[in-house]
């Protein structure tokens, strides 16, 4: 149930008519960073501020909530998120991905192809993908509206002539729409071809004060060179799990002589392949 | 044929002070024109009126654009007049460190105004990069550290490569050999001159050094307290100096 | 460039030049007044007259390096007292070359590069500046070693000699030379002797300065003694 001392979903109502005027202007521009008065939250900087202000704002008491942080659901900032929004929206929550209707994530997509009734809430530390290379606020707001992107691909230069190969493997920056370039937040490079999908993409920074959108079927191009071309690939192995090849992986390591094994990142996407039968080669008892 | 620059009017206040007053000059295709004074004369202030940097408070710099002709840039919308300063201008500062990106390798310097005008082949923009830093006797070895690895006469080459890649047409120059040895200034005179030449360039150098002028400008014009008190060929401004001012600037050269 | 190809190549008209100091209580000195010159293609005309007479400021003139205070001076049919900078400067490279007592380059720049440069200037492809520089060098006895190295450490008759390669590389229609046979031995002197009598027969205009009399009477074909044109102190 909602504590009562809060109001739905933790923010006032004025407030939330000014994240959604922002998310708005966000859609209506794809990419394009929009200011917004972002909030004290009772978490600190880089737990999610601004993913939690846009799903306040988003929330509706009908909506099911799904939160995960790194892919995972049972992670310490998402679980705090998802017992946040239980105690102030009381909405229902749910570590599915389908039967989710907005999911916060941090640094990931499910790998589920999402629908045209899902909205998915990036947390965002650093929105400014100009911002290593141009320091200065005011210069990076004049390129973006010139549409002077150079500087971009001088990080991909400099990543080649240093590594042999674009060695940029998460928050790799992509250009929305023809238009604006936009950093997609620290998600692997590997998710960054899942952006063209038919669920709102919304994307919150709060520490930064910078909401930013793609809407629906909205072009996303990762930057490249012709003979450099984006590649987004991922560990060459299978869970270890449930023995999925196409899912992104995180190395686990297992004892304390070198052992580790590639397990699923998307939690729920690992638990639903198991229930379904699937098992991979370090987990042969699950198929017993 | 027509001036590649023709200058109407320009004028600078800041506040009661006077940064310069009514400058007008023309430049044509190929020529280098130096501009001397002392400090405060109000020469970096009109290089950055014509460059775009400032914003005069009267005139008009018209440019013989390669598309539509002559067109005054102050009247030009900011994307057009920024798109201009990274394609058919150039402007190599005092400081290589204002006018590098010290984070970046020399390469990455070199290619970026390719990128910005949209090059988008790796090995394409690096065999340009390696050409140019070749150009301007930066061997390939260096292509990829960073200019603060470099010397001071270096970092200035390296600048000078960053900024002609695209091939202008008009470069503003600020004190270009300021701050360097006298042996590495010879250097990149004799660069300077040669890329001046061999591209066709025409330049706009602020300098309070009158040995360079005398070696890089072609026609030299004089200014004092924000006024232009004297123009001309440079060598006969220098050798038969008409103004007072002049004449005290030429006599008080130091011989070596 | 359009020569008038019926006057003659170089016109001193009522030339007159006057130096205002205006940081020595403005005082004027009149040095010059009333000259006249004319010299014709395939001729050369020496300038005579006392130290001081105004010889070198009338051949500046000429060259655009001194303003004239009054009077006209058409080189090529163009009037260097009236052009504008860029005019004069393409007449220097095209018709209009000058030796003289001075070298004044680059430092660190070699010397073969410092002969070339004319010919550069006027478009000609490095390789053939090059080859021609090296012919010129060549031609006035300078030591190949030397041709790498930069003139401005090179004795007097060194650089005298770099000087007058670099004046005599390109076929100038009219050539101004002060003091070209100074500080050269009698071999060197010799070459630059021919190297005018080969201007005049291809039909370049000279203005020279010789103190060297002989040379003078060698290559000259009248004398004009700028005395003449000299004024007095004004008040």
């Amino acid at each position: 149930m909602t504590d009562q001392a809060y109001n739905f979903a933790y923010l006032d109502e004025q407030t939330k008519r000014m994240i959604r005027r922002a998310i708005l202007k966000g859609l209506a521009i794809p990419g394009y960073q929009v200011p917004f008065a972002s909030r004290e939250m009772p978490m600190p900087y880089g737990w999610g501020t601004g993913g939690v202000q846009v799903s306040a704002a988003t929330l509706t008491p009908e909506d099911t909530l799904k939160v995960i942080d790194q892919g995972a659901d049972d992670t310490t900032n998402a679980v705090s998120i998802r017992k946040f929004f239980e105690r102030t929206a009381g909405v229902a929550t749910t570590t599915s991905t389908r039967a989710a209707s907005l999911i916060q994530t941090r640094h990931r997509i499910p790998e589920e192809d999402l629908t045209e009734d899902q909205i998915l809430v990036y947390q965002v530390p650093i929105p400014e993908p100009l911002r290593f290379l141009e320091p200065r606020e005011t210069e990076t707001r004049k390129m973006h509206s010139l549409e002077e992107y150079g500087l971009m691909h001088v990080k991909l230069y400099e990543d080649i002539s240093r590594h042999g190969h674009i060695a940029t493997s998460y928050a790799y920056p992509v250009r929305v729409e023809g238009r604006y370039v936009m950093d997609p937040s620290p998600i692997p490079k590997f998710d960054n071809p899942k952006m063209e999908m038919p669920a709102i993409q919304l994307f919150g920074a709060g520490r930064e004060q910078r909401i930013y959108a793609v809407p629906p079927y909205t072009e996303v191009v990762s930057l490249d060179f012709e003979d450099h071309p984006f590649d987004p690939s991922k560990a060459p192995h299978a869970c270890g799990l449930c023995g999925a090849e196409d899912s992104y992986l995180d190395e686990v390591i297992t004892d304390d002589e070198g052992g580790r094994m590639f397990v699923c990142s998307d939690t729920d996407y690992c638990e639903c392949r198991r229930a379904a039968g699937h098992c991979g080669p370090q987990f042969p008892e699950a198929a017993a | 044929m027509t001036p590649l620059l023709d200058v109407k009017g320009i004028a600078k206040r800041y506040g009661r002070h006077i940064g310069c007053a009514d400058v007008s000059f023309d430049l044509w295709p190929g020529e280098v024109m130096g501009i001397v004074g002392e400090s405060g004369s109000g020469k970096s202030t009109l290089l950055n009126c014509l460059a775009g940097h400032l914003a005069p408070d009267a005139g008009e710099v018209w440019f013989d654009t390669r598309v539509d002709g002559p067109k005054d840039t102050l009247k030009m919308g900011e994307p057009e007049r920024r798109m201009l300063s990274r394609t058919d201008w150039a402007f190599v500062h005092q400081h290589a460190r204002d006018g590098l990106r010290m984070g970046v390798s020399a390469g990455g310097n070199v290619g970026e105004r390719l990128m910005a005008v949209g090059a988008r082949n790796y090995g394409t923009i690096r065999h340009q990069a390696i050409d140019w830093l070749g150009r301007v006797e930066i061997s390939e070895e260096r292509v990829d550290d960073r200019p603060t690895t470099f010397s001071g006469g270096m970092q200035q080459r390296l600048q000078i490569a960053r900024n002609l890649v695209t091939g202008p047409r008009l470069v503003f120059m600020d004190e270009p050999t300021g701050g360097l040895d006298v042996s590495v200034q010879a250097r990149l005179l004799d660069l300077l001159r040669g890329l001046v030449r061999d591209m066709g360039l025409s330049a706009i150098v602020v300098t309070h050094d009158l040995a360079v002028v005398r070696l890089l400008a072609d026609r030299l014009m004089v200014m004092k307290d924000g006024q232009v008190v004297e123009t001309g060929l440079t060598d006969q401004v220098l050798d038969d100096p008409q103004h007072g001012y002049t004449q005290l600037l030429v006599s008080s050269v130091l011989q070596v | 460039m359009n020569f008038v190809q019926d006057g003659p190549m170089i016109q001193v008209t009522n030339l007159s030049k006057t130096f205002t100091l205006h940081n020595q209580g403005a005082a004027e000195i009149a040095v010059m007044e009333g000259a006249d010159l004319s010299v014709a293609a395939a001729e050369c005309v020496a300038l005579v007259g006392v130290s001081g007479a105004g010889k070198s400021t009338l051949m500046r003139m000429i060259y655009g390096n001194y303003l004239a205070a009054s009077g006209t001076i058409t080189v090529g049919g163009l009037d260097v007292t009236q052009a504008a900078p860029r005019e004069i400067l393409s007449l220097r490279r095209v018709t209009l070359g000058y030796v003289s007592q001075f070298l004044r380059v680059v430092p660190r720049v070699p010397t073969l590069d410092v002969v070339a440069e004319p010919l550069l200037t006027l478009g000609v492809d490095v390789t053939e500046a090059r080859d021609r520089a090296k012919a010129m060098l060549d031609r006035v006895n300078l030591p190949e070693r030397l041709w790498g190295l930069s003139p401005t450490t090179f004795s007097g008759g060194e650089q005298q000699r770099v000087n007058v390669a670099r004046g005599f590389i390109h076929a100038y229609p009219a050539l101004l030379l002060d003091e070209p046979t100074a500080s050269l031995d009698g071999a060197n002197r010799e070459v630059v002797l021919s190297l005018i009598e080969e201007a005049k027969a291809r039909g370049a205009a000279i203005v020279g300065i010789f103190h060297d009399e002989e040379a003078r009477d060698r290559v000259c074909d009248r004398q004009i003694d700028v005395s003449a044109f000299a004024r007095r102190r004004a008040a």
